[in-house]
């Protein structure tokens, strides 16, 4: 799974961080919304105004738990602590989190490939204030002053803590991909890096297999799935290079460039922040009782990795083309087009082959695509009435402007070829090209697709490439 | 000395109006306030107002609510919408609260009328109203002596006359103490009982609001008004406010009350003299006394100068100049927030920030905030275990009565000897009351304490009630 | 001022106040290294104990689970509080540069 060099290994842990998509925030009634005007929705407990007090918000611990269910954890009573440390965007100058009895542990996630990623845990926290730097180029180095928003302050986040058992960034972005689909399918969350409604850090070392683990260094500013996976290749043998020159690796916080392709320096990490951590008088001990439990559990819905098996169970041993596939069709949640083609007595292969590239091209368009016309189009197709550039075709115009596909078939002059019409125009091309006539005569099967080119170009892409190379074959 | 029960019922049948009740207690505070400094903030334009919409909703035959048209002060840790709210400290000097505490709407919902705000040791952090950034509080009855604290300025009001009743707020007894010292009738309710909404913290787990009376029943009336489930306060307790009123004359008769000697001994000699008497007096209304030691009770103020502290200094980190208060500018926003804070804090309360910050931070949170934690459920346990044996259990309030200013200020560990009575209530989250009982040195008051399990303030208020018709007040 | 007899040392308490980003003095170093050991000697009597098999106690009265319903309450009107803030600028908090990223 590795290449890295003489014998190194990484080791990779991710933090996720997502915001829930409740509609007020976790310890008040103010609105959990991105792009109001600045300090808009603050109140005296989330702008941290003395005398305030904070009430956990529920829905926001029932979809903590359905995190915590689709990543296989245990629930166990939890408390709330606080996490103290000076900070502008903090408006109480503390962080309510929860820190040695969370929410949801002990979890994991199968990935796509077979492995297998441990969760260590998955807690609730509140999110912090926005700032805004003036002066300089707009970043913190160099700003002269900052503004703060505290919109943000307060919005519900869970923390998804992952143990050190990804070995590769290319596992690290197949793992941050399968997590933001479970918990966009949990109804838990957006998943919009862009947005910032999902972050990622990075934590990794190096070692020589079967070592114990290195030094690690914390990388932040990861903005997308391609930054995760770069960053951490670069940072791997940022590391290597360092140690394989007899130094060190130092402790620390570094920031990803994705303009430079490098790492750099944030802040060491020499003396670790003494966060304090003690329980939240103001806030009582939260125990989901067992009914409430499964209930969560008994609505949630099915998981990216389920839902693909579903899928991938209606074709007779899958390839791993087909399998990619499949899961661009989960991941854009269209699956269900596959699902009726099949229960229409349609061809599974097919329908996922339209759905993963006709329909992937346009998600909005295909969101709103009539499944019946889907349908109807895949099984013309199927049956010969369409050639696959045709059924093409009348996707693109459904997707487009709806309607009916036989209607628009028509409206085309897609009709069927008659076989004798493809039998005249299959003789013609015998004629014109006897040397590859012989050859495939005499057994070379890899012509039959040289004549079903000539015929497609000879007939517009009219004509069914199946009855073509039955035309052939009839002649053989 | 007229009580909020009498001037309500007044108001209510038109024998006196809301205006002029306020107006009586405008005056004396004008009379009054620049010698004992008890208010730090008279809010005569808007009280004037709220009384006037009294007296309006009475002539045109509305009903008004169980208070209306009675003054009352407020300590000056709680929140009161565009009232200047400082906690006696400089980094909050000016600012006005955009938000009230819920007792205070509540309070305004029955028709009371809060006329200021009343001074304190800054953050509630003290016993003698000395650590205040703008002057002490004198007590009314001898000024060359304190008031007592926090709640200094709460309880110098109504022993003035200036408001029949007032609120305070009691961490380690800063209502009870007060209460004690300047003869007054002071209540620390059930933890969870009067929503803290709107409390400016000092220790979360441990502070709770309660009014300072000169009669029992203020204090039931004061308490039907105030307490009951607050959904903004997460540890308020589930039930509506209990019927007190209606109870106070219930007596003892039948009671077991327990005398706890770590609750008395090592008290002035006419403290230890009030405490008997008043056991007597409970005795001869048909309590039986049972003398009972709680051996745990001694290992409280250890515990209680390690949670208050450690709580407080994270309660107080939001002081840091950026959204509210008088910000020091400095270059960059750490610098900023050690200006600011160095600047607006006094010593006490830097002290005890320090203390708390020490006592959570790593390596020692085991050692000390962890094992005050502890501590903590000990004091649990043996009451309960009291609890087992008595009803209620009697003790001193303070180990003497009110002492000149300075006398107690060079060593921190005196001023908090003070409290040793008070705090296991606020460790166990259990009520108890603070009684005016006898009198001891330059006829300065004693106040007995009494003591009751979790939601028993019913029959603290009927045995209060018992020791208050003796000490001959009502 | 000796502090050898102290459990608290003066660079303990240098830290800590670094930590509570207040600053102080020389003399108020000296002063609350000896004050604030005075209260931890006095916490040594907690100390001595075995409190292993005890549980710190959360709420005394032991209440769990009280949370809100998701529904959005009116927010404070900005000019409520940003008419009290120290700097204000586009209706944001504005505070001098920041030196460090966050924790």
């Amino acid at each position: 799974m590795s290449q890295l060099p003489n014998g190194w290994e990484m080791v990779v842990g991710l933090e996720v961080h997502t915001e829930l998509l409740t509609k007020s925030k976790l310890f008040c009634g103010c609105e959990n919304h991105f792009g109001s005007e600045p300090n808009s929705n603050v109140c005296p407990v989330c702008l941290g105004l003395p005398g305030s007090l904070p009430v956990l918000n529920h829905e926001a611990v029932e979809l903590g738990m359905r995190i915590g269910m689709a990543l296989h954890c245990t629930i166990a009573p939890s408390t709330f602590h606080r996490k103290n440390y000076f900070y502008p965007d903090q408006s109480k100058d503390y962080q309510i989190s929860q820190y040695d009895l969370p929410l949801n542990s002990g979890g994991y996630l199968d990935l796509p490939d077979g492995s297998r990623v441990g969760i260590e845990r998955a807690h609730m926290e509140e999110d912090t204030g926005k700032t805004t730097h003036m002066g300089g180029s707009g970043r913190l180095a160099g700003a002269e002053r900052s503004l703060v928003d505290y919109n943000r302050c307060g919005v519900p986040l869970v923390e998804i803590v992952s143990a050190p058992d990804i070995r590769s960034a290319a596992q690290a972005r197949a793992y941050a991909a399968e997590l933001r689909g479970i918990l966009i399918a949990t109804g838990a969350s957006d998943g919009r890096m862009e947005e910032g409604s999902m972050r990622i850090d990075a934590n990794v070392s190096v070692r020589k297999t079967g070592e114990p683990f290195g030094t690690r260094c914390e990388i932040k500013n990861l903005n997308s799935l391609r930054s995760l996976q770069r960053a951490i290749d670069y940072e791997a043998l940022r590391q290597i290079d360092i140690l394989e020159e007899g130094g060190r690796i130092r402790q620390e916080t570094r920031h990803w460039d994705e303009t430079a392709g490098e790492t750099s320096t944030l802040r060491v990490k020499e003396d670790a922040e003494d966060y304090r951590y003690f329980r939240d008088p103001d806030l009582v001990d939260l125990a989901p009782s067992q009914e409430w439990q499964d209930a969560v559990r008994a609505a949630l819905p099915a998981m990216p990795a389920e839902r693909r098996a579903a899928v991938a169970a209606m074709v007779a041993s899958p390839t791993s083309a087909q399998l990619d596939a499949i899961e661009v069709v989960v991941d854009l949640g269209l699956e269900r087009f596959i699902h009726e083609t099949v229960a229409q007595g349609g061809d599974a292969a097919l329908a996922i082959s339209r759905v993963a590239n006709e329909l992937a091209s346009n998600v909005d368009q295909a969101q709103h695509l009539n499944v019946s016309a889907f349908v109807a189009t895949v099984k013309m197709e199927q049956s010969g009435a369409l050639s696959a550039t045709q059924a093409k075709e009348i996707l693109g115009v459904l997707m487009e402007s709806g309607g009916d596909p036989v209607a628009i078939a028509a409206a085309k002059g897609y009709e069927q070829m008659s076989s004798d019409s493809l039998g005249a125009i299959v003789e013609e091309l015998i004629t014109a090209n006897p040397d590859e006539w012989g050859r495939y005569r005499d057994g070379d099967d890899k012509l039959a697709g040289f004549f079903t080119g000539l015929v497609m170009k000879a007939t517009q892409g009219k004509a069914n490439g199946k009855a073509v190379v039955a035309e052939l074959q009839a002649r053989r | 000395m007229t009580t909020a029960v009498s001037i309500a019922h007044d108001v209510a049948t038109g024998a006196t109006t809301a205006s002029a009740a306020l107006e009586s207690s405008l005056a004396t505070i004008a009379e009054r306030n620049g010698e004992i400094n008890a208010f730090l903030y008279v809010d005569t334009d808007r009280a004037r107002a709220m009384a006037a919409s009294v007296d309006e909703r009475i002539a045109a035959g509305e009903t008004v609510g169980p208070l209306a048209g009675v003054p009352i002060a407020i300590k000056d840790n709680m929140c009161q919408i565009d009232v200047p709210t400082t906690c006696s400290s400089k980094i909050l000097e000016g600012w006005r609260p955009p938000y009230n505490a819920t007792v205070i709407d509540r309070l305004v919902a029955a028709g009371a009328i809060p006329v200021g705000k009343t001074n304190l040791d800054e953050f509630a952090m003290g016993s003698s109203t000395e650590n205040s950034a703008f002057g002490a509080t004198r007590n009314p009855l001898d000024v060359s002596r304190v008031p007592g604290g926090s709640s200094g300025g709460s309880a110098a009001a109504v022993a003035a006359n200036m408001t029949p009743v007032s609120l305070g707020s009691d961490t380690g007894g800063s209502i009870r103490q007060p209460a004690a010292l300047c003869g007054l009738v002071g209540l620390k309710p059930t933890y969870g009982l009067v929503s803290r909404y709107g409390l400016i913290a000092f220790a979360s787990s441990l502070d709770q609001i309660g009014p300072f009376t000169t009669t029992v029943a203020d204090t039931a009336l004061l308490m039907e008004v105030m307490s009951g489930h607050d959904p903004m306060d997460s540890t308020s307790l589930p039930e509506p406010a209990p019927s007190l009123l209606a109870h106070v004359n219930e007596g003892v008769a039948g009671k077991r009350i327990g005398l706890v000697k770590e609750l008395y001994e090592g008290s002035d000699a006419e403290v230890l003299e009030s405490v008997r008497r008043a056991a007597e007096t409970l005795r001869e209304a048909g309590a039986t006394i049972v003398e009972l030691s709680m051996p745990e009770l001694s290992l409280g103020l250890s515990a209680y100068y390690l949670i208050a502290p450690a709580e407080a200094s994270s309660n107080l980190a939001r002081f840091d100049g950026v959204r509210f208060g008088n910000r020091v500018n400095a270059p960059d926003v750490t610098a900023m927030m050690e200006a600011t804070r160095t600047a607006g804090f006094g010593p006490e309360v830097k002290r005890r920030i320090m203390l708390g910050t020490y006592a959570l931070s790593a390596g020692y949170f085991d050692a000390y905030y962890g094992q005050a934690l502890k501590v903590r459920t000990l004091t649990i346990a043996a009451f309960q275990k009291a609890y087992a044996e008595v009803d209620l259990i009697l003790g001193a309030t303070t180990p003497g009565v009110a002492f000149p200013f300075g006398s107690k200020t060079k060593d921190p560990m005196a001023m908090y000897l003070n409290d040793v009575f008070t705090i296991p209530s606020n460790l166990a989250g259990d009520p108890a009351i603070s009684v005016p009982f006898g009198t001891g040195e330059a006829n300065l008051p004693i106040g007995v304490q009494l003591l009751g399990p979790g939601r028993s303030e019913r029959a603290l208020l009927a045995a209060a009630r018992v020791l208050e018709i003796a000490d001959g007040r009502a | 001022m000796s502090d050898s007899t102290s459990p608290l040392r003066r660079d303990d308490v240098a830290k800590v106040a670094r930590l509570a980003r207040l600053i102080l003095t020389d003399e108020e170093l000296d002063l609350f290294t000896v004050q604030l050991g005075q209260v931890l000697e006095h916490a040594n009597d907690m100390n001595a104990l075995n409190l292993a098999d005890v549980a710190p106690t959360a709420h005394p009265y032991g209440l769990t689970n009280v949370m809100r319903d998701d529904i959005i309450t009116p927010s404070l009107a900005p000019e409520s509080f940003l008419s009290q803030a120290p700097d204000v600028q586009d209706g944001r908090f504005a505070v001098p540069r920041i030196l460090g990223e966050a924790p």
